[in-house]
């Protein structure tokens, strides 16, 4: 890679217990795993062997199931947790070196946190509680309000600003913790399940609000889900956790046309593929002429199929910007629509 | 001959026992066992009390002389203990004397809109501010104002120390494991023990004069609920609110005064609330150490048999209880407010 991550994960290790410096070895070493470590030693393995880099400028979104350690691997980064063996590095400084005072300051002025239960302070006012980290930091009254209101502006909050968080729904307690965390004005933004707790419709709106902000402001993103949908829509970036290791990262369209394991095939089955799958996933290099029409490389499948309506002869050039880069065929488009076979057959 | 010499015998004792002749002058039971001229019968098979035990052996302690070693042993404390406890209590003599001068001399045309006022601005309520003004103007009409407001300037003090020692003790034992479980068997104590033996020890400390006395008597018995419920109210913060604190970098001073105490706020009020109520249960026992107000005329009614003075003071003290009930009860709901939608 040309440009140094961001932030970087190398060998990260979390058990939990109270012993589990002394345990470590077994799962490093020896490959013990996480039943065998609880039976015989009573620690509770929490994450193994993460090795992730996070680029500048770019959404990574952990997914997993509840219990496979995506919450814990988002606190290593801020050090909410501390893992047991490993490096966090952040613009090329070990977190874990860092003194208190020091680690505040990384706190303060590198990231931000926005929680999937809001955890805003109910006695403040939405406005207060959007200044909240300037006015940790020690900034004045008014500018960090006159930063506060432009972010809740900006997240669609103009004139709640002195309502109090229980007097707001849901959604808006979130806008409230996205505004907060973008007041901090912060490189990076770790999102622990920011929209889980959210009902779908509202969800969809966030996930938009998210894509519309970053695409303005190109943020270094983690964003932790349990839905697939939502990381495929998120991801620039997307890494699969399960039981407390890595399955599979990249590309979230190259993970979804080659799951690398039966895990993440069974999870990918259940997806609308047309409505993730891009055109460049699909395409195959320019060779013909006589096209249907120009698609862009980044429509997704869904929008193709209805241009087409559905007629399968068709095919179509594919623009990046302007210019020409590969084409499409209606036919390719419908054999990447079949999930991979182990999983039809699973199901 | 009684009944355990068998025993120190056996045991190789015998000597022992015999070489520390006791002097101890002879107990009650001896004397009129003596006096009837007949030695005495005891039971079949006595209890292995000391007593028992000494009419065999005389080396053992009689049970007398425990209570005779703590007596002496407090005794022999008592110039140490009191000359560090009399100076740094000192103050709350002055303070209780002071408030006692203050609602006193402060004439009731006075006195009466400023207790009206305080009940105004803590509750914010015209049902309970009414309620106020009519009690302290019934306890007047019965000539019972002066001493009402003897107990009140009493509570007030004591109130106001115990919550300024009760919150930071609270504090510190929400921030440490250890601390909690070294204080909860005190305040444990502190709650059980009959308030009358509060009294016991502080009698001999400190002359009853000294309004120190009681006063101590008091916030002993009443910083139990505020030091515990500062304690419970901290650690029952949201964790998902500290960790958002943790993760935009708050320090522990930080995080204590923009969070912990604020959403320990309802709860630290309950406590005090209960303080102050414990507190007007122990100014009334106070009495019996000259703790002047209402309690006063209970005692009175008491000892003298006056019917009428007792009942009409125990009336009183209800007003008052009902009266600091309600103010502090809709001043801790009024904080409470934030938390709920309105």
């Amino acid at each position: 890679m040309s440009i140094d991550p961001k932030v970087s994960l190398r060998g990260l290790y979390k058990i939990f217990g109270a012993r589990d410096k002394d345990v470590l070895p077994h799962v490093r070493d020896e490959g013990m795993g996480k039943e065998a470590l609880l039976a015989e030693h009573a620690h509770v393995l929490g994450l193994q062997d993460i090795n992730v880099d996070m680029q500048a400028g770019e959404i990574t979104v952990v997914m997993g199931l509840s219990g496979s350690g995506k919450s814990t691997l988002i606190r290593h980064l801020n050090r909410l947790i501390d893992p047991t063996a490993g490096e966090v590095l952040v613009d090329g400084v070990d977190v874990m070196g860092l003194s208190e005072e020091a680690l505040r300051e990384v706190r303060q002025t590198k990231m931000s946190m926005v929680f999937q239960k809001f955890a805003l302070l109910p006695h403040r006012t939405v406005l207060q509680n959007a200044a909240m980290a300037l006015k940790v930091r020690g900034v004045d009254q008014p500018t960090r309000h006159a930063e506060a209101r432009k972010w809740l502006d900006r997240v669609g909050l103009n004139g709640y600003e002195d309502r109090y968080p229980a007097q707001l729904s849901g959604g808006m307690q979130q806008r409230v913790g996205i505004a907060r965390a973008l007041t901090a004005n912060t490189d990076i933004m770790l999102m622990d399940e920011a929209f889980s707790a959210l009902d779908p419709l509202i969800r969809t709106d966030m996930q938009n609000l998210l894509l519309e902000l970053q695409d303005e402001l190109q943020k270094t993103i983690i964003f932790i889900t349990h839905d697939l949908d939502e990381a495929l829509k998120l991801a620039d970036h997307l890494v699969i956790l399960k039981d407390g290791a890595v399955v599979q990262q990249g590309e979230p369209q190259g993970i979804l046309m080659h799951p690398s394991d039966p895990y993440i095939e069974d999870f990918v089955s259940d997806i609308n593929r047309a409505r993730v799958l891009r055109v460049k996933s699909v395409m195959g290099p320019l060779k013909g002429t006589d096209f249907a029409g120009d698609v862009d490389i980044r429509d997704n499948l869904e929008s193709l199929i209805a241009r087409s309506e559905g007629d399968t002869t068709l095919h179509y050039r594919v623009m990046d910007d302007g210019t020409p880069v590969g084409e499409l065929h209606m036919r390719d488009l419908v054999k990447a629509l079949v999930p991979r076979l182990s999983s039809t057959e699973a199901a | 001959m009684a009944f355990y010499d068998g025993l120190f015998n056996t045991l190789g004792l015998g000597d022992w026992c015999k070489g520390s002749e006791s002097d101890a002058p002879m107990s009650m039971a001896d004397l009129l066992a003596q006096s009837s001229g007949e030695e005495q019968t005891g039971a079949f098979f006595p209890f292995p009390s000391l007593d028992n035990l000494n009419e065999s052996c005389p080396a053992i302690l009689q049970s007398r002389d425990v209570t005779k070693g703590i007596e002496e042993g407090f005794l022999a404390a008592k110039p140490g203990l009191k000359a560090f406890l009399d100076p740094i209590t000192q103050p709350l003599s002055w303070l209780l004397d002071g408030a006692l001068w203050t609602f006193s001399a402060t004439p009731w045309f006075i006195m009466i809109p400023i207790l009206v006022a305080i009940a105004w601005f803590a509750s914010r309520s015209v049902g309970v501010t009414v309620f106020v003004a009519f009690s302290i103007f019934l306890l007047g009409l019965v000539d019972h104002y002066e001493v009402a407001m003897q107990t009140l300037s009493i509570i007030f003090v004591c109130t106001g120390i115990s919550v300024m020692l009760g919150v930071p003790i609270g504090i510190a034992m929400s921030k440490s494991d250890r601390l909690q479980r070294a204080l909860v068997p005190v305040l444990d104590l502190l709650q059980t023990l009959p308030t009358f033996v509060y009294l016991i020890p502080l009698i001999f400390l400190f002359s009853v004069t000294e309004s120190k006395l009681y006063g101590i008597a008091i916030i002993l018995y009443a910083i139990v609920p505020v030091v515990r419920l500062t304690d419970l109210g901290i650690r029952l913060v949201d964790q998902d609110v500290i960790e958002a604190a943790n993760a935009f970098g708050m320090n522990s001073r930080q995080k204590l005064i923009s969070v912990e105490l604020p959403l320990a706020l309802p709860n630290i009020m309950a406590g005090i609330n209960q303080t102050i109520m414990m507190s007007l249960a122990m100014v009334v026992i106070a009495s019996l150490v000259s703790a002047p107000g209402l309690g006063v005329n209970v005692l009175r009614g008491i000892r003298n048999l006056e019917l009428g003075v007792g009942i009409v003071a125990g009336i009183g003290i209800v007003l008052l209880a009902v009266i600091l009930d309600r103010v502090s009860k809709a001043a801790l709901s009024r904080v409470d407010m934030t938390r709920v939608k309105h």
